[in-house]
């Protein structure tokens, strides 16, 4: 049991994180991954919206209609969603707007719909619970580094703090324009999804 | 139990439905409260910030207190140029959102500009900030604009948008577009009204033009029009309060 359990924490973070390895919610991760503080904000929220909707859905699995199953599992997650939404609305205004519609589409993420049919419709409340937690661990990973990278690169700072000194601006050193556009969070995505290929031979196509 | 029977699932479906409703419905009303005075901060702030009033750091509470020391009332005025003084419940100078400058909007695009009734913030040093609105690439776009006393000079400007492209169209909320707005007349050398446009290269120096965002042509003429169109509307306000100005002896 205590492997098993390991194994639900640790795989979705590196062995079989949803965004390098099954390549699941890759829209989103482009989209919000210019500045570290919305990345970090959104790995958040998909974390507690993956978690909560396995919990629920895990909970109510032996009564689910079959025949209606994937439209109760949406229904769970929209709820799910638009309370982080309008929570982010009411608390973290800006951040909110920042993410704008990113927010809103965690509802059309793979990775929430994917952990409730894979795991959670076949697990019990409290292992869901921890591989939807864990899943939305492994997509925040991956985007907060990315959005470290572009943020970085692309605005000299992080977190909104400026990194790189006034000097180095003064030398000639130029911000990355193609950092803050989608193209280069694919190319970043990349990568990383090489970099783990290479160190986990297993994942390699013969 | 056979949960695959119909009866049972045209219940569950429909007690689901109604629970998530229910919280829902219920998270909603609580939340909305702490969601309207981030949106009515936000307006307050961009406001101040068209003006040129510093708000860095400030918490919200902050923000509302410098906007009433700074704004001595706010008017709505008409097309044809007659004004009133507006007060909120509060007795203090009313903040329209930016939801009724849509409203406003779409009077202006059937053609019944007659009934508008739009904003001017007045500021205790003398300043006008009156806002804009148009449509933008992929949606409303809106910003303030503060003019000097003389109400054809322009103090600053700053604009914000609904979902403009990033990198591209979005910049017009960002400083290098919005400050070259400063300084620049709604007047020609004449006085005749001339809005002020935005255009594409070769604005540095001119009396009435900026430059447009690079690569967000859609949104940078979304601003042109915007301007135009409200400005326009504001047009006969700003000469009933500037009576010089009918006389074109403006410096």
């Amino acid at each position: 049991m205590s492997e098993n359990l390991k194994n639900v924490l640790l795989k979705p973070i590196f062995k079989g994180n949803p965004i390098s390895v099954l390549v699941l919610g890759i829209c989103s991760s482009l989209a919000v991954t210019v500045q570290l503080k919305g990345a970090l904000v959104m790995a958040l929220s998909v974390t507690i919206v993956t978690g909560l909707s396995s919990f629920v859905v895990s909970l109510m699995r032996k009564s689910i209609p079959n025949r209606v199953r994937i439209i109760v599992q949406l229904v769970v997650v929209a709820m799910m969603v638009i309370l982080v939404d309008q929570v982010l609305k009411a608390y973290a205004y800006s951040v909110s707007k920042s993410l704008s519609v990113y927010i809103g589409l965690i509802i059309t993420n793979c990775i929430v719909m994917g952990r409730i049919e894979a795991f959670a419709l076949g697990n019990k409340p409290g292992l869901s619970l921890l591989d939807g937690l864990a899943n939305g661990l492994g997509y925040g990973l991956i985007l907060v580094i990315v959005a470290f990278v572009r943020e970085l690169l692309g605005s000299g700072s992080i977190l909104g703090f400026q990194i790189i000194p006034e000097s180095f601006y003064a030398a000639g050193y130029m911000n990355n324009g193609l950092m803050i556009l989608p193209p280069f969070a694919l190319i970043l995505l990349g990568c990383f999804i090489w970099i783990q290929r290479s160190i986990q031979k297993d994942l390699q196509e013969k | 139990m056979n949960t695959n029977s119909n009866v049972y699932t045209i219940i569950y479906t429909s007690v689901l439905v109604i629970v998530v409703a229910a919280i829902l419905a219920f998270a909603a009303t609580i939340l909305k409260p702490a969601q309207e005075a981030n949106v009515k901060v936000e307006t307050m702030s961009q406001i101040l910030s068209a003006a040129g009033v510093s708000q860095d750091n400030l918490s919200n509470n902050e923000i509302i207190d410098l906007f009433y020391k700074e704004v001595s009332a706010t008017l709505v005025a008409t097309v044809d140029g007659s004004s009133e003084e507006v007060f909120d419940k509060d007795n203090k100078p009313q903040i329209f959102a930016v939801s009724y400058l849509k409203v406003q909007q779409s009077l202006i695009n059937k053609g019944q500009q007659n009934e508008c009734k739009l904003p001017v913030y007045c500021f205790a040093n003398g300043l006008k900030v009156v806002p804009i609105y148009g449509a933008g690439l992929w949606g409303p776009i809106w910003g303030y604009i503060a003019f000097n006393q003389d109400n054809a000079t322009v103090y600053g400007a700053i604009f914000d948008h609904k979902g403009e492209t990033p990198g591209l169209g979005a910049k017009i909320a960002e400083k290098p577009f919005y400050s070259q707005f400063a300084g620049k007349s709604i007047l020609d050398e004449a006085g005749n009204f001339v809005s002020i446009s935005v255009v594409k290269g070769g604005a540095k120096g001119s009396r009435n033009g900026v430059d447009a965002v690079s690569g967000g042509s859609i949104t940078s003429k979304a601003v042109d029009t915007s301007i135009r169109t409200w400005i326009g509307a504001y047009r006969n306000f700003f000469l009933a309060c500037t009576p010089m100005l009918l006389n074109n002896v403006e410096e």
